[in-house]
């Protein structure tokens, strides 16, 4: 379902075939964003439409798309007790700018998109692992990762065992 | 004050010897009693004082999320129950929620409010439990004996019903699998009557207690522009004066049918947290007293299919935990298997204003901020 709003129409007609869709799912609406926009738009919401609270920052891995990457932002503004998501789809080898300067609760949420699946984010002032060990290869929220893989040398150089399962 | 980010803490730097000294840098945990659980704080002190914090998190990481993706939706249901291990109901009604919303269905009115009644429980079960982890950390010692012994009549009544007393996985997606026992109504009005003497006696050891106010009172203090900037939500959101809870903003479960308050604080000092989650408690108790007088009859298993195929889409649902924003984030590609499920957990997003909130502070108000944060590590690595 469309998602018609004042908001949306204003964003449509500011960047045009920028805003690639629009939609409310289940009484939840979102927008896909060009990736060269979304630090822009992020801003305009902040600013300009009261998105105030950066609830979540996350993404999802489809290995079968030629853009492998949704990288999700949850926003929520206390004013219109509203809470949307705006979305952009990236290569594997892409980045995304960083929204630390306009959200600070975003530094640890794109550390760990970052660990779990290893989007780089530009401008981001500290980007290193945050739930697994710096040294860790692989990033284990991709699908091409297995259930039970697991880095074996690290495990063995640092917890001296054979393996971790 | 401009929010700062955790990051600008320089380790590298060393003075030449140690007598030349006046930074210091110190491991805080992660074995240390007062961090709740594996938590390693790494502290640049000159003296006594905080000049920056670094948190170094993790030990407890299971990849919750990856499991998510290799289990049908029922069975990562009691996985949930293992993040947030004090509040495991309100994780799983967390849970619950956002897959009958993905799947167009709600729990009937009856399963509706068995599950207000148990989360509100285990919300108060929660608070004590912090309660009294938090006095003793501070030094007193006596509220830890207290709450841990009225928590148990909740995990009693916990226990009853579905035959775990922590990692209950009370609910199921749908509705709630067990029918209330033969007298449950009768345990949870006796525990009513029970309880509020307790909290009573929760405040006067503490409420007016000089050594407490001395610690509490203007220890890490955070304004309310700093706990949106940093995401910050729950008791700790609310006693920076924002008044601001799920439960009223976005009512889910029934919420809407009970009449209580949002207690709030101004100063947004551990002080006032103190007091909010007290008041949190009392509103507890209401909610619970108006659910369980008012407890319709009917069916307590909504109709869904027995094999759980969502359609393909994706849903954010959050519910206001006992420690904030809980929110679950699912995306289905049509399968039995989530696609993608992930957690917002609240503890996780609080800690991040640890630095902000301690530096410049005391290497003990450090302690208080910790435990006044209430954060379980078990949600914060999941």
């Amino acid at each position: 379902m469309p998602w018609d709003s004042e908001m949306v129409a204003r964003f449509k007609q500011r960047y045009g075939s920028g805003i690639r869709e629009a939609s409310t799912y289940l009484g939840q609406s979102y927008m896909i964003v060009d990736s060269s926009l979304i630090h822009e738009i992020l801003q305009l919401l902040r600013d300009d439409e009261g998105f105030d609270y950066c609830v979540d920052v996350t993404a999802v891995h489809y290995p079968q798309r030629e853009q492998q990457f949704d990288v999700v932002w949850i926003l929520y503004s206390f004013a219109r007790n509203l809470r949307i998501r705006v979305k952009t789809l990236i290569h594997e080898t892409e980045s995304v700018p960083s929204s630390v300067d306009l959200w600070v609760t975003a530094d640890w949420l794109e550390r760990e998109c970052f660990d779990m699946f290893g989007i780089k984010f530009d401008g981001h002032p500290n980007l290193k692992r945050i739930l697994l060990p710096d040294g860790w290869k692989g990033y284990p929220l991709r699908k091409d990762y297995g259930i039970i893989q697991q880095d074996k040398e690290w495990v063995q150089i640092n917890l001296g065992i054979e393996s971790g399962q | 004050m401009n929010p700062t980010s955790t990051s600008n803490l320089d380790l590298d730097t060393r003075q030449e010897t140690f007598l030349d000294a006046n930074e210091l840098i110190i491991n805080m945990g992660p074995q240390h009693p007062a961090t709740h659980g594996v938590l390693r704080v790494i502290l640049k002190l000159d003296g006594e004082k905080v000049l920056g914090t670094e948190c170094v998190i993790g030990y407890l990481h299971r990849g919750v999320e990856k499991i998510a993706e290799n289990r049908t939706y029922t069975m990562f249901n009691p996985y949930v129950d293992r993040m947030d291990y004090v509040a495991a109901v309100s994780n799983g009604l967390g849970y619950c929620e956002a897959v009958e919303k993905l799947l167009n269905v709600e729990a009937p009115p009856r399963a509706r409010y068995i599950r207000v009644i148990l989360t509100e429980l285990n919300r108060l079960a929660s608070h004590q439990l912090w309660l009294g982890t938090h006095a003793l950390d501070i030094g007193a010692m006596t509220p830890l004996f207290y709450t841990f012994r009225d928590r148990e009549e909740i995990l009693k009544i916990f226990e009853k019903y579905c035959g775990a007393r922590l990692t209950t996985h009370a609910f199921r997606i749908g509705g709630c699998v067990y029918e209330t026992y033969d007298g449950f109504e009768d345990d949870v009005k006796k525990f009513l009557k029970f309880v509020p003497p307790k909290i009573d006696e929760y405040e006067e050891l503490l409420t007016t207690n000089r050594i407490w106010l001395e610690r509490t009172r203007n220890v890490g203090t955070i304004s309310a522009k700093d706990c949106i900037a940093f995401g910050v939500t729950g008791p700790v959101l609310r006693a920076s004066g924002v008044k601001w809870d799920i439960r009223k903003a976005q009512p889910y479960s029934g919420y809407e049918n009970f009449d209580f308050e949002i207690p709030t604080g101004q100063n947004g000092d551990t002080y006032d947290r103190y007091l909010v989650r007290l008041a949190e408690m009392r509103q507890a108790l209401r909610i619970i007293d108006q659910a369980v007088n008012s407890i319709p009859e009917g069916p307590i298993m909504a109709k869904i299919p027995k094999v759980i195929k969502p359609p393909v889409g994706e849903i954010y649902h959050s519910i206001e935990a006992p420690k904030g924003e809980l929110g679950y984030f699912i995306v289905s590609d049509g399968s039995t298997q989530p696609y993608r499920v992930r957690v917002r957990p609240p503890s996780f997003v609080n800690l991040q204003a640890l630095d902000l909130m301690v530096r410049g502070a005391l290497v003990a108000d450090v302690i208080a901020v910790i435990g006044t944060l209430d954060i379980v590590l078990g949600e914060v690595d999941r």
